[in-house]
């Protein structure tokens, strides 16, 4: 991997990124911009409750989650209408008075109750998974200070795997981008 | 346009969705020490003893029930289902409230949900965990529950999927399970502020389980607000068909007072109504105790009040509609089931009913009984007695005397059948004391996204 090699040159080993902390949720999209526009990619901004354009100015993409909803919502329809027929029409079918087995109105409430779980599964468990959570450690909760992420306070963390990463040249960076309080963090 | 306008507009600008002066940070304080700092207040062992009394009562009562079967209770032929089923259907109403709050007010964009939206959906999960509880021991045999689901048995049968009651069994479980995602997911960036915030070791390693290694990533706040919003987008259709498919337990038979379109609307309003006086009930009392005022305003009680007088309304025509449908049948039972409500051996229930769901909710249209708390918990607990009720007079009254008069009979719940009930309000308490205790009540995160809000507005 070319970053690997890359990040040997810039950074020792044992670091795994620097974390700068902004005094409001503003300064701190401001400095993931100014990150990004540096040529920062490998990096991640920390804040107590979601912030609107962060992510974006991160340079994220966009999430594919909610396709993965509509996909757990759809999966969990067709079973669900699918039990039923299996049940209804192949497995025992019941002849009652002549009526038909196929009686798909009667399957709906099932098949529609069933798609909401199927969504509302896929958009917990796909959130988690594609956060990479449940994560019971990273290196950024060995910084004493970081716990103040979930309180009130604003962090950007410039990463050693980005190639951009110089372990001098960043903290500087994030110094002129306004950081109150600089720390290195270990991997 | 955004909130604080909105505010300015509104006749309510007087009463804000939160009181001025609380910073990110004081608010991160604030209700992180309920759970943290302030201890076990005296209040709580008291209200907790209660409870968990009930609770044993609950135990007993269930242990009596499984071991002599279903002949404790008063229900019998004609009437089938007694006060087990009408607990279900109160209770589940309840919840509704809880999906309210939390789904539709967050897709209306309405920011006074944010301080009442977490204990409204654990008061959902608990209220739904007791519903559940009542089907299961009307089975009787409630060691082969697992017959309700669909499992390739050796004894080669289905479920029937025809019958009202097997979706029940899957809006009820499909419900119960996305409150507690929901309920769970908005948790988790909290219980990493507990996590953080915790000074002892215990308290450091539960709430950093469950937290999952939430670390606040702009990335996964992403991620996070697509998934709370999408939940949303599918739990509210969801508590609409849920009520909807309970009523279809009563709409799709073919008993007198029962086979009416009506229903399907006028459960899910009335399941709105008794949530709403539920979340009142609960609010008022805890705001007092554990200072909450500036969090929990007026303006959270005048608007819920709001809610309890609207949904009141559309129950009400409800009852007019029944009333009108049995005249309009030209159906001699339909038209009998009527006048039995009227002029019955239950009138009383059916008249305390009114008062309770018609007459009383019109004082709230009076702004001066909206912002007196006292009095607005008053109408809350009147509200919910008419509920009950409610369920009493349609479940009772049409089953007790339905075609054949040679099969009426009367129908009185037993000791068994109020100490089930009693029991089932412990559990509930019981597990809200223990929520209140170790959980914070308050949504954390999004009253701080509140405030920044708020400060962006007025920068």
């Amino acid at each position: 991997m070319p970053d690997h090699l890359l990040l040997e040159a810039a950074a020792p080993p044992d670091v795994y990124g620097v974390l700068g902390e902004f005094p409001s949720a503003d300064q701190l999209v401001e400095a993931a911009r100014l990150a990004h526009e540096a040529g920062y990619r490998r990096m991640d901004a920390y804040s107590p409750f979601p912030v609107h354009g962060l992510a974006e100015a991160l340079g994220a993409r966009a999430t594919r989650l909610s396709f993965v909803v509509l996909l757990g919502g759809i999966t969990g329809g067709v079973l669900g209408y699918l039990l039923q027929y299996y049940c209804v029409v192949v497995s025992y079918p019941l002849n009652i008075g002549g009526r038909p087995y196929h009686t798909w109105p009667s399957f709906i409430p099932i098949t529609f109750e069933m798609t909401i779980l199927g969504a509302a599964l896929a958009a917990v468990f796909g959130m988690l998974a594609l956060n990479g959570l449940p994560r019971p450690h990273h290196p950024l909760f060995a910084v004493p200070e970081f716990n103040q992420a979930s309180h009130s306070r604003f962090f950007l963390c410039l990463e050693a795997r980005d190639p951009h990463f110089d372990l001098d040249r960043s903290q500087e960076f994030l110094t002129h981008a306004g950081a109150t309080y600089i720390t290195i963090v270990e991997s | 346009m955004s909130q604080a306008q909105a505010d300015q507009r509104s006749p309510d600008a007087a009463t804000p969705v939160i009181a001025p002066g609380h910073t990110i940070a004081s608010i991160s304080d604030k209700i992180s020490a309920i759970v943290l700092t302030r201890g076990t207040a005296r209040g709580w062992w008291i209200g907790f003893g209660i409870s968990l009394f009930f609770v044993n009562v609950f135990m007993v009562a269930a242990t009596y029930l499984i071991a002599t079967g279903i002949g404790i209770w008063g229900n019998n032929i004609p009437v089938a289902w007694g006060v087990g089923i009408l607990n279900f259907v109160w209770w589940i109403g309840i919840g509704h409230a809880g999906t309210l709050i939390s789904a539709i007010l967050l897709l209306l964009n309405q920011s006074w949900r944010t301080s009442i939206n977490r204990f409204a959906e654990a008061m959902t999960l608990f209220a739904v965990a007791c519903a559940g509880l009542y089907p299961l021991l009307h089975l009787g045999r409630v060691w082969v529950f697992y017959w309700l689901l669909p499992y390739p048995s050796t004894m080669g049968v289905w479920p029937q999927f025809r019958s009202a009651l097997v979706w029940d069994v899957f809006a009820v479980s499909t419900y119960m399970t996305v409150s507690f995602l929901f309920w769970f997911v908005g948790l988790i960036p909290d219980l990493a502020t507990l996590r953080d915030r915790s000074h002892s070791r215990v308290g450091r390693v539960i709430y950093g389980f469950l937290a999952m290694g939430w670390r606040g990533s702009a990335r996964h706040w992403k991620r996070f607000e697509v998934a709370y919003l999408l939940l949303a987008g599918v739990a509210t259709p969801l508590v609409v068909s849920v009520h909807t498919v309970v009523s279809f337990d009563f709409a799709t038979s073919i008993e007198p007072g029962w086979h009416t379109t009506i229903f399907p609307p006028y459960f899910v309003a009335g399941a709105i109504y008794s949530g709403f006086a539920m979340v009142l009930t609960l609010a008022i009392p805890l705001r007092a105790a554990y200072g909450l005022q500036d969090f929990i305003t007026m303006r959270h009680l005048e608007n819920m009040a709001k809610v309890m007088l609207a949904t009141a309304l559309m129950v009400a025509y409800g009852y007019m509609c029944e009333a009108f449908f049995g005249w309009y049948s030209a159906n001699t039972y339909e038209e009998y089931v009527v006048h039995n409500r009227f002029a019955g051996p239950y009138r009383i229930a059916y008249f305390t009913l009114i008062a309770c769901n018609v007459i009383i909710p019109q004082l709230l249209w009076i702004r001066a009984v909206r912002i007196q708390p006292v009095v607005l918990w008053i109408i809350a607990i009147i509200c919910n007695v008419g509920m009950w009720l409610e369920r009493f007079v349609i479940i009772v009254i049409s089953l007790h005397r339905d075609f054949l008069p040679s099969s009426w009979d009367m129908y009185y719940p037993t000791f068994w059948d109020y100490a089930t009930f009693a029991g089932t309000l412990g559990l509930f308490f019981f597990l809200l004391f223990l929520f209140i205790r170790f959980l914070p009540m308050i949504s954390i995160f999004e009253m701080r996204e509140l405030v920044h809000r708020t400060e962006e507005d007025h920068a």
